[in-house]
């Protein structure tokens, strides 16, 4: 009988190992994109873990560019020069509007890092992307897809966030117009536009995301953060609230008024 | 309409290409008449061009209904003149396509005597001095004047004094028989320049399988790639044409961003270009010859890889371009470039990132300015109904997409006037555009075309939607 005991004994070995590696998904992350919003960071212990997949909904087609903006601003935040891979289906320009550099420009980012892959159809998405996420030392890899999506289910989810992991590529899901569906994604997000804080005249402000956390691997969900992106220090600023209870932020009319004085002085 | 050209039966029953073709009606009664097309022509022609590249590389197309090949040092490959005029013969006899063919010592005496010879000599020479003044393709009036002159030959006028020829019938006429008679270099324009350098191999079995074509194409990039080693420098453009025994060749061809020299790297390329192709490879009656040619090569010295490895993951991003580019067409991998106009839908380019222009700065952000240009724009812009408090204000209401959205916040106008230094109407209309926020939170920009002195009712539209 010992004979028979070497293979199970071999078998018992090949499932801990198989274990194990499952296991690896709870492993410590290498990294994050942080928002550069403290309490937010904090609460997520980090940020969005590099390596893994986020998916952002947006149930309402007008919050996509809000959805959108969020996911390549806190990929373009990262320094350095590395591509952010950007896929996209044929019509969402039609459907969504064409990416803008002036605007993404505008925020603080740098276009010249966007690398924009435009496919045909889903099956031609979903095969670029598993291309794109093997491609070490890119910002992040940003998936757009409009409306459902049936050829993402879970094994092509996995296979996703599989290939993301072992390449250490962040993959950002972008479901659009489309309802939140189980997946295998690390945090899941339902993103919208918030009310800007009104400047001088009643005029439009600083960008503002609505963001609530559906799921994470990592912790409890259902947190919501409302968050403004502040393009000088390119970051998720605290909302005007917490600003003015910190008094570490000013709001821009104010700096604005600074600025001028300062300009009177010298 | 008139008769751009006929086949043989119609010549034989006295229908000749010019006449009108009511005429041509009236003499025959049962006439086939297919529309002149002379693009699909010209496009015919440059695929037999193609497919001569066979016999030589130096192939130059005489439109519309002529090729000449260079075939100096590529004839001993056919066993003679008299083998390599057979092949064409037999390969062409198989598209149904009647030959004239002829050789010669300069381009322009061969094409003269393919086209002009109608009796037959004992030698070259005299096969040229033979051959009528027409040949020289002068204007009608020179060519009536030289045969009223009694001068009907190219011998005839070949043993007059060139200055008197050229005094009376022009420099043109002495250019032409210099060229002919092989005087005067008569210069090649090949259809594909030569590419500096060629891996081919022929079989003389054709060969009826892709998969075996495939590992033949390796082995000719391995070749390639060693050449290119040798002289420093590395390919970006890489085309394979795969010839068939009836005559037809069918070119592949594949873009790197980058110099290279890695043969697994272009063989990936090529076997992601074959997957894609919407018609595939066909070997036919099979291929009988595979040549790979390099056209365009860049200097690339000895790679060393930097030792934190950033040299890799730089090389990783731009093999991800080179492979979504053969994938899906070079149009759809795209970086964007700015372009200096204040025109926001032409402000910025989208480029074949493969071959993107080295990045530009952008205008950057004003500090504790929100932004004024959206994340998203349309192109072209969408229309919506707009509600203003007076007509010339800023929008109360406006209703895109079947909703109606309140506007809460807004900014503007930021009046942008049309390019009138660029086009003669004046470049169109001036428009105001404005920020706005709605009741949702949501930030759009919008704009009227026109401003109510340059038009009675100025139409609204919705431009981009900021973050």
């Amino acid at each position: 009988m010992r004979e028979s005991s070497y293979p199970l004994a071999g078998l018992r070995q090949r499932i801990a190992r198989i274990a194990a590696s499952d296991g690896a998904e709870s492993r410590p992350a290498e990294g994050w994109l942080a928002s550069g919003h403290a309490r937010f960071d904090e609460a997520l212990g980090g940020g969005l873990a590099t390596g893994r997949t986020h998916e952002f909904f947006a149930a309402d087609a007008l919050d996509a560019t809000s959805a959108a903006a969020f996911a390549a601003l806190i990929a373009l935040r990262t320094p350095g020069k590395a591509p952010l891979i950007w896929l996209r289906p044929a019509d969402a320009g039609k459907r969504g509007g064409h990416i803008y550099a002036p605007g993404i420009a505008e925020l603080g980012g740098d276009p010249d890092r966007l690398l924009l892959v435009e496919t045909a159809d889903p099956k031609m998405l979903l095969a670029c992307a598993n291309d794109a996420i093997r491609c070490a030392g890119s910002a992040a890899v940003i998936v757009e897809s409009w409306g459902k999506f049936p050829l993402l289910d879970l094994t092509a989810g996995r296979r996703l966030a599989l290939g993301a992991r072992d390449a250490g590529t962040t993959l950002l899901m972008l479901r659009l117009n489309a309802l939140p569906a189980p997946s295998v994604a690390e945090t899941r997000w339902a993103v919208a536009a918030a009310a800007s804080r009104a400047l001088e005249a009643n005029a439009p402000g600083a960008p503002a995301f609505d963001l609530e956390l559906l799921r994470w691997r990592g912790g409890p969900a259902g947190a919501r953060w409302r968050l403004d992106w502040n393009h000088d220090e390119k970051c998720f600023g605290p909302t005007p609230e917490e600003a003015t209870l910190s008094g570490a932020f000013l709001p821009s009319p104010a700096r604005r008024a600074m600025a001028s004085h300062g300009a009177e002085a010298a | 309409m008139r008769v751009a050209s006929v086949d043989a039966a119609a010549l034989a029953v006295g229908l000749r290409p010019g006449m009108p073709l009511a005429d041509a009606r009236a003499q025959v009664g049962n006439v086939i008449v297919v529309p002149h097309d002379p693009v699909l022509d010209q496009d015919w022609l440059d695929r037999l061009a193609q497919g001569c590249a066979r016999y030589t590389p130096l192939v130059a197309l005489d439109a519309p209904d002529g090729l000449i090949l260079d075939i100096a040092g590529a004839v001993h490959l056919f066993g003679g003149e008299a083998g390599l005029v057979a092949d064409i013969e037999m390969r062409l006899a198989r598209l149904d396509i009647t030959l004239r063919h002829a050789l010669g010592p300069t381009a322009d005496a061969a094409r003269a005597l393919a086209r002009y010879q109608t009796r037959p000599a004992p030698d070259e020479a005299q096969a040229i001095r033979r051959l009528p003044v027409a040949a020289l393709e002068l204007e009608a009036e020179a060519t009536t004047a030289l045969v009223r002159a009694g001068l009907k030959t190219i011998g005839d006028l070949a043993s007059r004094p060139m200055a008197n020829i050229a005094a009376r019938f022009g420099a043109d006429a002495a250019t032409a028989l210099h060229r002919i008679l092989g005087d005067a270099p008569s210069p090649l324009d090949p259809r594909i320049a030569p590419p500096p350098v060629i891996a081919e191999r022929r079989f003389a079995e054709p060969l009826g399988s892709t998969v075996h074509a495939t590992k033949i194409l390796a082995e000719l990039v391995g070749e390639a790639i060693e050449d290119l080693r040798k002289r420093g420098k590395g390919g970006r453009h890489f085309r394979a044409t795969f010839f068939r025994s009836d005559g037809l060749a069918r070119a592949i061809a594949i873009e790197t961003g980058h110099p290279t020299r890695d043969t697994s790297l272009v063989m990936r390329l090529f076997a992601e270009r074959m997957d894609s192709l919407r018609d595939p490879l066909d070997p036919g009656f099979g291929f009988d010859m595979i040549r790979l040619a390099v056209p365009r090569l860049e200097t690339l010295g000895a790679s060393q890889l930097r030792l934190e490895g950033g040299a890799v993951r730089e090389a990783e991003a731009d093999e991800l371009v080179d492979r979504l580019t053969v994938r899906l067409g070079r149009g759809r991998v795209r970086r964007l470039r700015p372009a200096d106009t204040h025109i926001p839908e032409q402000a910025q380019l989208e480029l074949p990132a493969i071959e993107a222009p080295a990045p530009q700065p952008w205008q950057g952000p004003e500090p504790g300015e929100p932004p004024t240009r959206p994340f998203h724009l349309f192109d072209p812009p969408q229309p919506i109904e707009v509600i203003a408090e007076v007509p010339d204000g800023p929008p109360h209401h406006f209703r895109w997409r079947r909703a109606t959205h309140a506007v809460r916040r807004y900014e503007g106008p930021e009046r942008i006037a049309a390019e009138w230094w660029r086009r003669r109407d004046n470049g169109g209309l001036t428009r105001d555009y404005y920020r706005v926020e709605d009741a949702q939170g949501r930030r759009f920009w919008l704009f009227r075309h026109g401003l109510y002195d340059e038009k009675p009712d100025p139409r609204w539209y919705i431009h981009g939607v900021f973050a």
